[in-house]
């Protein structure tokens, strides 16, 4: 295990940010820290990081006790959500930054700064300053500037937050690639579980200072341990006072075994997929289905079909 | 663990002593010193304040400060909104330049404000011939007062409301406009309403420094007893004479006027300048 | 318009540091030629009679015997003497500005001193008071009576100790913003890549504060250099010791020696300018830093 949270907690006040928080992330995973906005994510990232003191338990990173050690020691590269880009120097040296604290010779920063430069492709900004840059070339900066001095562990911080969706969403791919790259333990916090699916190899979903769950994205989503998570990860809709994903109902113009009647409300074509409105004894829910089966059902408004849960077979594999 | 408990008690140290040196020099270089102007005035009781606050001369002095200081500060908020107006909602050659001039007296030392007047309207120049003709004397009189004080404060009421009309844009202006409201409507509706605490504020400034000007007035009125002499020239010429109770009286008097403005000033700064 | 920022923050009221002017214009009105036209000559004919016709008489003035005139008068052994007194004890004050003015602003941001909004409107009393006043109060303690039994009348570290005193707020005021202003989360990037406290003030705090730190020293220089009322009690103005710049002008035209005086003062506004536009300069790199 690269690091280890046992049973921290951390109140601001009367506010319990962590409860009994304990994670363990493997060497070289890229793990996500997902839960709504507000509070418990950033907080456990930043009490990783040593910026923020945990009030009882245990951080452990690559097998050392780090609980005291400050900020300085831990040998974590962190990323915050604005940059936290140094103003007053040129990007080359904000990336040169914690080589030039350690003394490293001028040469060797030199030439890590280049290559860093490229791997973040801002060779041609490098004389720049940071006012100069634009939000995601500030964050790419950022994230050299962490990657410089080769942390055990890297902590980025809604990496993406500040981002519009179409740089966020390219940085998206090129960050998952460049882990691919330098592989180094990569956590990072978001509030986006598309972002966290797409991104990570395994999720934490936290919610009110407590861990939810831990698994990939797949465990999380084929069988996630409460109704939260189940809400959080996807759509959902509810049949007989149960979760269920849309996509998860089957329509069928007879009646088969286990099957309620159901009045077809609305019928919504968006692109591939038709969104299928539905009434059961005055209770709306949605089904998800494919253009093909829609045609086939002939579904229109006003129509009467049988709607079943498909066989959960998956469901209880992999309860972690 | 022990390195960093040992960077811990120093950076407490640290905090420590800054925190210190910085009590111990405002201590020193303000606080005493006023509390002591507190204590010089009252050291034999209340009554002889009272007096020596009561005397002609006294009274004079204050009657003069306050006159003067009134006249100056009404030209300064005329032309402070006129020029504030003009920096924020016109664009016109020279625009830079008159921006830097308004800060200019700032930068000039009071004595030199003080001679810069006598040379071109002291009883000698033409220009002051020509006004004493008319039966007006500039220097060693009132208006010359007024002047030199008008020159000290010139930046306050500029600076205080420039901002806030900065901020607050001109669409409500152009909306009024819209609707039929002329230029003098529009100000007086629109305009001056949203600036008016700024004013205030500007005001209460540009008040605080006239009636505290001791230089440049030093050097215009000449210090006629009894005639030109304000407070703040009270306060030297007594404090000369060996009449400390009444140096020390009109010094408090201004001290406390100073204090006054300041916490007002502070409820009037307009939001966006508060820190 | 970002000049506005850095240098010259809000808190400079009295006599302070203006917040600089909107270098752009927002939005002009092209109506109302008429209005801007009568305003504008109001505001320039009002700038003429009071400041620059002055001004431009001072300075030329102190030509009237000539240039090498104005040489000789400023460079008369008593006239030389005051100018370096003058500017030896502006640039000592503007030091002591620099380190105590930066220390207040930090303990007003970052220590949590109980009674931090009184000594915040403390700070701001020197631009409020009369400067005859605060020459009395600094005489009151460190003159002839000092209860505390130092004596510094009549000696150059009385008219540094007036000097400190109307130029406190300067550097606290410039400061004091930016500092609240600087990301905390910097200083945090800085500890996550190794850096301890003395290195993330060094290579951090401090270069984000040097543009207003180097503003509020200007501005404390150019004040010391002009400064009048504070230090004429305390002084004691003894030629050839502690009479600065402002008290010597003040002598010659008491003494009719007009040219004298306009020439003293013609090197006083000189200093003045370069200090403006010293401080414009500074301005406009800061802003262009972002």
């Amino acid at each position: 295990m690269s690091i280890i949270v046992r049973d921290v907690n951390k109140s601001f006040g009367d506010f319990a940010a962590l409860t009994d928080v304990s994670v363990e992330i493997p060497s070289g995973s890229l793990t996500a820290l997902l839960g709504p906005s507000g509070g418990a994510k950033s907080t456990l990232l930043r009490v990783i990081a040593g910026l923020e003191k945990a009030d009882s338990g245990l951080v452990e990173i690559e097998g050392r006790d780090a609980t005291k050690l400050p900020a300085q020691d831990r040998g974590v590269g962190f990323v915050f959500q604005h940059y936290a880009a140094f103003k007053h120097l040129s990007v080359a040296r904000n990336i040169a930054f914690g080589l030039e604290i350690r003394k490293r010779p001028k040469a060797e920063i030199k030439k890590k700064v280049d290559e860093l430069l490229e791997l973040v492709h801002l060779e041609q900004f490098a004389h720049r300053y940071p006012a100069q840059l634009s939000g995601g070339q500030r964050q790419r900066m950022a994230l050299a500037r962490a990657l410089a001095v080769e942390p055990q562990v890297l902590l980025l911080d809604e990496p993406f937050g500040a981002l519009d969706a179409q740089v966020r969403k390219e940085l998206r791919a090129w960050l998952r690639r460049l882990h691919d790259q330098v592989h180094v333990t990569t956590v990072f916090v978001t509030h986006d579980q598309e972002e966290a699916m797409e991104v990570a190899d395994s999720i934490v979903v936290m919610a009110d200072g407590k861990v939810e769950q831990i698994g990939s994205p797949d465990q999380l989503y084929e069988a996630p341990a409460n109704d939260f998570v189940m809400s959080f990860l996807g759509p959902v809709t509810k049949l007989g006072g149960e979760l269920v994903r849309p996509h998860d109902l089957e329509l069928s113009i007879e009646p088969r075994p286990d099957t309620v009647t159901a009045k077809v409300t609305r019928v919504t074509r968006l692109g591939f997929e038709v969104r299928v409105d539905l009434e059961i004894e005055g209770e709306e829910l949605w089904a998800q289905v494919t253009r093909g089966s829609s045609e086939q059902l002939g579904l229109v408004e006003g129509q009467t079909l049988f709607v079943r849960r498909s066989a959960p077979v998956r469901a209880a594999a992999a309860v972690s | 663990m022990a390195s960093q408990t040992a960077a811990t008690v120093r950076r407490v140290g640290v905090r420590a002593t800054v925190r210190t040196v910085v009590l111990v020099y405002l201590t020193l270089l303000l606080v005493f010193p006023l509390a002591l102007v507190l204590f010089k005035t009252f050291e034999n009781g209340v009554a002889p304040v009272i007096d020596s606050l009561t005397t002609a001369s006294t009274q004079h002095a204050i009657q003069i400060t306050v006159v003067v200081a009134f006249w100056a500060v009404v030209a300064n908020t005329i032309f402070g909104v006129t020029a504030a107006l003009l920096l924020v909602r016109h664009t016109f050659h020279g625009k830079r330049t008159l921006n830097a001039l308004i800060d200019l007296p700032l930068a000039v030392s009071p004595v030199v404000v003080g001679l810069s007047l006598v040379l071109v309207y002291g009883r000698l120049t033409g220009v002051g011939r020509a006004l004493a003709g008319i039966g007006i004397n500039v220097i060693f009189s009132i208006p010359g007062m007024v002047m030199a004080t008008i020159f000290v404060s010139i930046p306050l009421v500029v600076r205080a409301v420039a901002p806030v009309l900065e901020e607050i844009g001109d669409d409500q202006e152009q909306a009024a406009a819209t609707l039929g409201a002329g230029p003098v409507q529009t100000f007086r509706r629109i305009t001056l309403p949203s600036i008016r605490g700024a004013l205030a504020y500007g005001v209460v400034l540009a008040l605080a420094r006239s009636l505290g000007e001791y230089g440049a007035v030093a050097v215009v009125s000449g210090r006629l007893v009894g005639r030109t002499q304000t407070l703040t020239l009270l306060v030297q010429e007594r404090y000369q004479n060996f009449d400390q109770q009444t140096a020390y009286a009109s010094a408090f008097l201004l001290v406390l006027t100073a204090v006054i403005a300041l916490l007002v000033s502070r409820l009037l700064r307009p939001k966006e300048l508060k820190s | 318009m970002a000049s506005s920022t850095t240098v010259g923050g809000a808190g400079v009221s009295l006599l302070g540091a203006p917040p600089a002017p909107p270098a752009t214009p927002s939005r002009r009105r092209p109506l109302h030629g008429k209005g801007k036209a009568i305003g504008l000559s109001l505001v320039m004919t009002y700038l003429s009679i009071i400041v620059l016709i002055p001004l431009a008489a001072v300075v030329w003035h102190s030509q009237s015997n000539g240039f090498s005139g104005f040489v000789h008068a400023v460079t008369t052994p008593e006239a030389a003497s005051t100018l370096k007194l003058t500017i030896y004890s502006s640039i000592l004050v503007a030091a002591i500005n620099m380190v105590m003015g930066t220390a207040i602003a930090w303990v007003l941001v970052r220590d949590k001193l109980p009674g931090r909004t009184f000594l915040d409107t403390l700070i701001d009393l020197p631009f409020a008071l009369p400067t005859i006043v605060a020459g009395l109060a600094l005489l009151t303690v460190y003159g002839p009576n000092s209860p505390l039994g130092v004596n510094l009348a009549y000696q150059r570290a009385g008219v540094v100790v007036a000097l400190l005193f109307v130029t406190l707020p300067f550097v606290v005021r410039t400061v004091q913003p930016v500092l609240m202003e600087l990301d905390t989360e910097m200083e945090q990037a800085a500890a996550s890549l190794g850096a301890g406290p003395g290195t993330i003030f060094v290579r951090i705090i401090l270069p984000n504060m040097f543009p207003a730190m180097a503003a509020g020293t200007a501005l404390a220089f150019a004040r010391s250099m002009s400064e009048f009322g504070s230090t004429v009690l305390i002084s004691g103005n003894i030629p050839f010791q502690t009479q600065v710049a402002s008290v010597h002008v003040y002598n010659q035209l008491e003494s009719d020696n007009v040219a004298g005086a306009a020439a003293v003062s013609t090197v006083l506004l000189i200093v003045s300018l370069v200090v403006l536009v010293a401080l414009d300069m500074l301005q406009r790199w800061a802003a262009r830093r972002g």
